[in-house]
Formats: structure tokens, C-alpha cells, sequence
């Protein structure tokens, strides 16, 4: 939890109609943290961010923004600023003009206008490049520009409504770390919105997963990664096995279950765990089962055959058939010793620890 | 494109490059509105043409001397009666055009805006006067103008006025009146086009960068939809300089615009070239002010920063 929350988000709601695009939302983001919310599209992260600029009203619920209650306050009086998914260059000025934009309301005398302006361009590496025209400008520089046009105001948060999405691949990928790095450089907070689950997790403090108006878990990127607390989390957050178990004892830190093919389990026990007539679910990620080759022995070891195969350069996803399993395992072996020649249909053994499992809570939670 | 693979063979350069052109999207394109085309250059250039010709020309009773002449520009220029009548049709149309702009941005504004589903339904109902004719809707303004009409008796009979008031029909103002009724849905049509055009998401960056929403409107809204305020403008500028109908039945002996001068002159006046010269002058000075007009509705634009 943050020491001194920037946002407070108490219960939330906005209906349109009988839909619920928030469905009692309450969360706190701290000042200076680097915040994503994350979901699927339709989960209401998009309409969470707009609350909080304030281009949308919720229905019920009140938003704090560094403590003054601005839940009715207008988009132009709130110590925010956005850096929208299109990036709303405004088309008819230049970059220089574009960035000044907010400046002219705070009269502030010419040179120190220039000033602002030009610090904020150096600060997104757009040096000098203040009498472009908005249509001269590519994918990158337009982000650059939003950027610079919203940090130039020194708002006390900034809103990135999925700010990377229009560009490609290795773009994207440089500008992860260089908004990181500006976060860093700034120290406001700076709240994101994605449905990349490798960029929340690449750039976030904290990240929020949203399904159906509801927020599923806050927690660390380690933290959400490693213990996804629900089924639909983990799967959100990259492949997962999960596997049906039995509770078979339960203490009050941990709990065993047994499972088909890997036995009997220790998991630490999650927060408000509640096993629906002793049935639950478990998971262990892909890369945490492992090949073994030749004469390789590992103390928990698996027998299965290779049911498919797919290639992606550094590593080979593979489907594994167990016997004794519904579900045929994944697995992500790296290409360092052959997994990607491996024929389709052999028999191999596979390694895993039992420590990589996590219990998943059902999905009493959230709704769909 | 893909035909400049196929076309490709080295040694007949010259009639494989005419045979792209010819199955070019440009040649194709070309050939599509030629007939079109065709048409509206005879239509337009013919008549132009001849009345340029004509205004060098004289008129000797039913013979034309065709020696070339700039007599008829004289008195287009200096005669004190065309130069009234001239000043007054731009005023007039200036006028008109100002006060159509002036009242169709909102509606416009507010069927882009806020007209929701209903957008529609709201541009056709716009459109509905259109659908009577334009005579019928000039003498339906008669009738309410009139000493009698509509709305003297109505204002009389909630007794605001004493006496019915006479300033309303056969003058100026009934011709302006009038005219920005007909040509309002000219107007709204292509402001509506060009304010549908803007990015809704740049209105909002606009008030979340601190502007109220007077200001995102000064600052954001009305500069991108000044292609359509200028259209507009122009739309309704150019033809009511040169309207012949609406100021013969309702604007009277103060309402004559230049349309009825040149009227006369190839009508009952049989000085054709004198007629000519005017309908030039006319084309010229519309042309003159509708630049001006660009220019300063742009720098007021580029103002507001």
C-alpha cells in the first residue's frame, strides 16, 4: 500500500444504462508510482482513467485526487493531464505550439513560455523540432509530442491511455524503457492503462487487473505474476497449466492437495482461501517445467510425449501428452540443447518443482 | 501497380509506358467523368466566352459592332447608378452570407454534437424547406413580412407594436431576410461536414490541457471547422451577389440589385454589351471580395491562439 495515496478511488461505479463499465471500484495509487491498469478491452480500465481526468462522471463512487475530492470537478481543473491513445496532436498547429498549448491560460511572460517548452521537448528527444507540423511528424514523434505537451503543464499524475498501441514492435519496445526511465526523471505518477500484460508488467510499481468492471488483484508485477490469486489472472498473464487437486489436509499458513500424475502438493495458503467442497485448482507456468536429457534425474520427475511443437527463434512452446492428465501440459524449453528438433510423438521426461505451483481462488470474486 | 511488372519488357519502352497510362487508375478515372466533363466545359466555357466578347463589343440599334471597345466598362465603373447597385449587391450578399454563417454554425454545432443518434432525422429535417420552390418560399415571405402579414398582425395582437411596422417588406432587410431563409441549409450542410470531421478526443485534450469549454471551442473547434465556414461562405456569397428573384418580389425600389440592372440591359434597355460588361464586372468583384473574405475570416482564425 502506498504511504501517501495521490488517488483514492472509493466504490466506483458507472452504469450506462443496465451496463456496468465499473462495478464498485475502490483502489489507491501513491504519489510518484508508476501505476498500470490492465484487462482485457471492455473491462473498464479505459472508463476508470477517464473518471479520473475527468471526462467521465461515475454514477457513484468519489474520486480523491492528492486528497481534494474531484469526482464533479471539470478535466480543466484537475492537477492531471493525458497522453491519449491516438495521441490528439492538435492538427492545425505546429509541435512548438502544440506543447504551449496548456502554457497560454498560465500567461506566463515569453521567455519563460520558450523555456518550458523547449525542456519539455528535450526531455522526449524532440530537441529542436518545434516548428514541425503535426502531419510531418511519424507514430513516435507524435507520442513524443503528446508526451512533452502533457509533462510541460507538471501535472501531479499523468494518464496514458495505452499510449504505445498504435506503434510497431521495437518501437514500442524503446519506448517502454524510456517511459520508465522519464517516470523515473519526473517522479509523479504516471497511471497506464494497457492490455499488454508484458508492458504493465515491464513498466508498473503495482498493476491492476480489471475484468467485467471489476478490479481481480493489485499487486507487484513479481507478485501478480508469480501469485495470480484467480484462474482467469493467471491466464491473463501468459500461459498457464492448471490442474484439477483434492484438499486433502489444511493448516493455517498451508494447505496440501493431492493431484493426478504430480501427487501430493504443499501451497501456501492464499489470503481469504475458501475450497468449494474440496475441489480446487492449480497452476504451474510453462517455463517451470523443464526437459530432461539423456541421463538427467531431478528428485519430481514426469514422463509424457511431445504432442506439438511451435518455434519462436529463442525458445520452442511444446504441447506435452500425459497420461493421467485431461489437459496436455505446456511447456517453453529454450532451443540450447535441441527442443526445437525434437519429432513430434516422442517420449520424454520432464522435471518440475513443487514449490512453482499456486492455488487459485474460484472466481467468487469478480463477475462476468 | 501491378502492371508496371507485367509491362516491364525492355525493348518496346515507348508504347508499353502508353499502354500503363492507358490501364492507369488516372487514365480510368479520366475517362469515367469525361462525359461530365465535356459538358460542363462547353456549358461553362461557351457562355463566358461570348459574354466576355460581348462586353468589348457596341450595340448599333439591332446591329453589333464588333470593334473592340472598353466603353462598356466606362460606365459599368463610373456610372453612379451601377456603382450604387454594385456596392449595394455586395453589401447585400456580405450581409446575407455573415448573418446565414452566423445562424447556421449552432445548428450545425448542435446536430455534430449533440445530435446523437438522431443526426439524421435532423439534417433531413433541415432540409425540408428545399422541397417547396424557391418562388413559393419568397411570396410566403411576402406574406409574413407584409403590412398585413403574419407577423406584424401576430406582434400587434400580442401588443407589442401599435402600429404594424413597414421597414419589414419592399427594402433591403426583406431581401436579406429572405434569402438567408433559402440558403441556410446550404450553409449548414458543410459546416456540419467539416465539424463532423474533428477528432472529439482533440476537444478533450484541449480541456484537459486547462481550457474551459468557450475557450477548447475558440481554440480547437472553430479554427478546423474554418474550411467549412468558408464554404459555406462562399456558398451562399457567390449566387446571391447575381439573385434576380428574391429582390424583384420582395425588396421593392430599395432592394434593386444588380441582377435587375443587367436584366434590363439585355432585356428592355437591348444593350447587350453594356449587360455583358456588368455580368463581368459582377464576377470580378465577387471574386475580389470572396478572396478578401478567405483571407480575413483565416488571419481572425490564426488570431485566436
Amino acid at each position: 500500500m502506498p504511504d501517501r495515496p495521490m488517488i483514492s478511488i472509493e466504490n466506483v461505479s458507472r452504469y450506462y444504462g443496465s451496463y456496468r463499465a465499473l462495478d464498485d471500484v475502490s483502489l489507491e495509487i501513491g504519489a510518484g508510482e508508476f501505476f498500470s491498469l490492465l484487462g482485457p478491452s471492455g473491462c473498464g480500465k479505459t472508463t476508470l482513467l477517464r473518471s479520473i481526468a475527468g471526462f467521465d462522471v461515475p454514477t457513484a463512487g468519489e474520486i480523491r485526487i492528492d486528497g481534494t475530492p474531484s469526482t464533479l470537478l471539470p478535466a480543466n481543473r484537475r492537477p492531471t493531464n493525458m497522453v491519449f491513445q491516438n495521441y490528439a496532436i492538435f492538427p492545425h498547429l505546429d509541435v512548438g505550439e502544440n506543447v504551449a498549448y496548456g502554457l497560454k491560460r498560465l500567461k506566463l511572460d515569453a521567455a519563460e513560455e520558450r523555456r518550458r517548452v523547449a525542456d519539455a521537448l528535450d526531455q522526449v528527444r524532440l530537441t529542436g523540432l518545434d516548428r514541425r507540423k503535426a502531419n510531418e511528424l511519424s507514430g513516435g514523434q507524435r507520442q513524443r509530442v503528446a508526451l512533452a505537451r502533457a509533462l510541460v503543464m507538471r501535472p501531479k499524475v499523468l494518464l496514458l491511455d495505452e499510449p504505445l498501441s498504435a506503434l510497431d514492435k521495437k518501437l514500442r519496445e524503446q519506448m517502454q524503457v524510456e517511459l520508465r526511465s522519464l517516470q523515473k526523471a519526473v517522479g509523479i505518477t504516471f497511471i497506464l492503462v494497457t492490455h499488454d500484460q508484458y508492458e504493465a508488467l515491464a513498466l508498473s510499481d503495482r498493476i491492476a487487473v480489471m475484468f467485467g468492471g471489476r478490479i481481480a488483484q493489485v499487486a507487484t508485477p513479481k507478485e501478480i505474476y508469480q501469485r495470480p490469486r484467480t484462474r482467469r489472472v493467471a491466464d491473463f498473464l501468459g500461459g498457464m497449466n492448471f490442474l484439477q487437486a483434492k484438499l486433502t489436509s489444511e493448516r493455517s499458513d498451508s494447505v496440501s492437495v493431492e493431484t493426478a500424475r504430480f501427487g501430493t502438493i504443499r501451497l501456501e495458503r492464499p489470503k481469504g482461501f475458501a475450497p468449494t467442497n474440496g475441489h480446487v485448482t492449480v497452476g504451474i507456468r510453462p517455463e517451470r517445467l523443464r526437459l530432461l536429457w539423456d541421463d538427467e534425474r531431478a528428485p519430481h520427475e514426469l514422463v509424457g510425449r511431445v504432442e506439438n511443437r511451435a518455434y519462436f527463434g529463442e525458445v520452442t512452446h511444446l504441447t506435452i501428452g500425459v497420461d493421467g492428465l485431461e489437459q496436455p501440459l505446456s511447456m517453453i524449453e529454450t532451443n540450447d540443447y535441441g527442443a526445437d528438433d525434437l519429432p513430434l510423438g516422442a517420449d520424454i521426461r520432464l522435471a518440475y518443482d513443487p514449490e512453482a505451483f499456486v492455488l487459485l481462488a474460484e472466481e467468487g470474486g469478480s463477475r462476468q | 501497380m501491378s502492371s508496371v511488372a507485367i509491362d516491364s519488357s525492355p525493348g518496346a519502352v515507348k508504347p508499353a509506358a502508353r499502354g500503363r497510362w492507358m490501364r492507369s487508375e488516372e487514365a480510368r478515372g479520366l475517362a469515367m467523368i469525361s462525359p461530365t466533363l465535356l459538358y460542363a466545359l462547353a456549358l461553362l466555357l461557351v457562355p463566358v466566352t461570348l459574354v466576355v466578347a460581348y462586353s468589348f463589343w457596341t450595340q448599333n440599334y439591332l446591329e453589333i459592332d464588333r470593334s473592340f471597345t472598353l466603353e462598356n466598362y466606362r460606365q459599368a465603373l463610373t456610372e453612379p447608378i451601377y456603382r450604387d447597385l454594385f456596392i449595394r449587391s455586395l453589401w447585400i450578399s456580405l450581409a446575407t452570407s455573415a448573418i446565414t454563417v452566423g445562424f447556421s454554425y449552432p445548428v450545425a454545432w448542435f446536430i455534430s454534437f449533440h445530435g446523437g443518434a438522431h443526426r439524421n432525422l435532423w439534417l433531413f429535417l433541415v432540409t425540408i424547406p428545399c422541397w417547396t420552390s424557391y418562388l413559393l418560399r419568397v411570396m410566403s415571405w411576402k406574406v409574413i413580412l407584409g403590412y398585413g402579414g403574419v407577423l406584424n398582425t401576430g406582434l400587434m395582437s400580442a401588443g407589442l407594436i401599435d402600429q404594424p411596422i413597414t421597414s419589414l417588406l419592399y427594402n433591403a432587410n426583406a431581401v436579406v431576410i429572405t434569402l438567408v431563409h433559402s440558403w441556410a441549409a446550404f450553409a449548414i450542410l458543410p459546416i456540419y461536414v467539416s465539424l463532423q470531421k474533428i477528432d472529439r478526443s482533440l476537444i478533450e485534450a484541449a480541456r484537459d490541457l486547462g481550457d474551459g469549454p468557450m475557450r477548447a471551442f475558440l481554440r480547437v473547434t472553430l479554427p478546423l471547422s474554418m474550411p467549412g465556414v468558408v464554404s459555406a461562405f462562399l456558398i451562399v456569397m457567390i449566387p446571391t451577389v447575381g439573385d434576380y428573384v428574391t429582390p424583384k418580389l420582395v425588396g421593392g425600389k430599395d432592394g434593386v440589385m444588380i441582377a435587375t440592372a443587367i436584366q434590363a440591359q439585355f432585356g428592355k434597355g437591348a444593350n447587350w454589351p453594356l449587360g455583358a460588361a456588368l455580368s463581368v464586372t459582377t464576377m470580378v468583384l465577387v471574386s475580389l471580395v470572396a478572396a478578401a473574405v478567405v483571407l480575413a475570416l483565416r488571419l481572425v482564425v490564426r488570431r485566436i491562439r
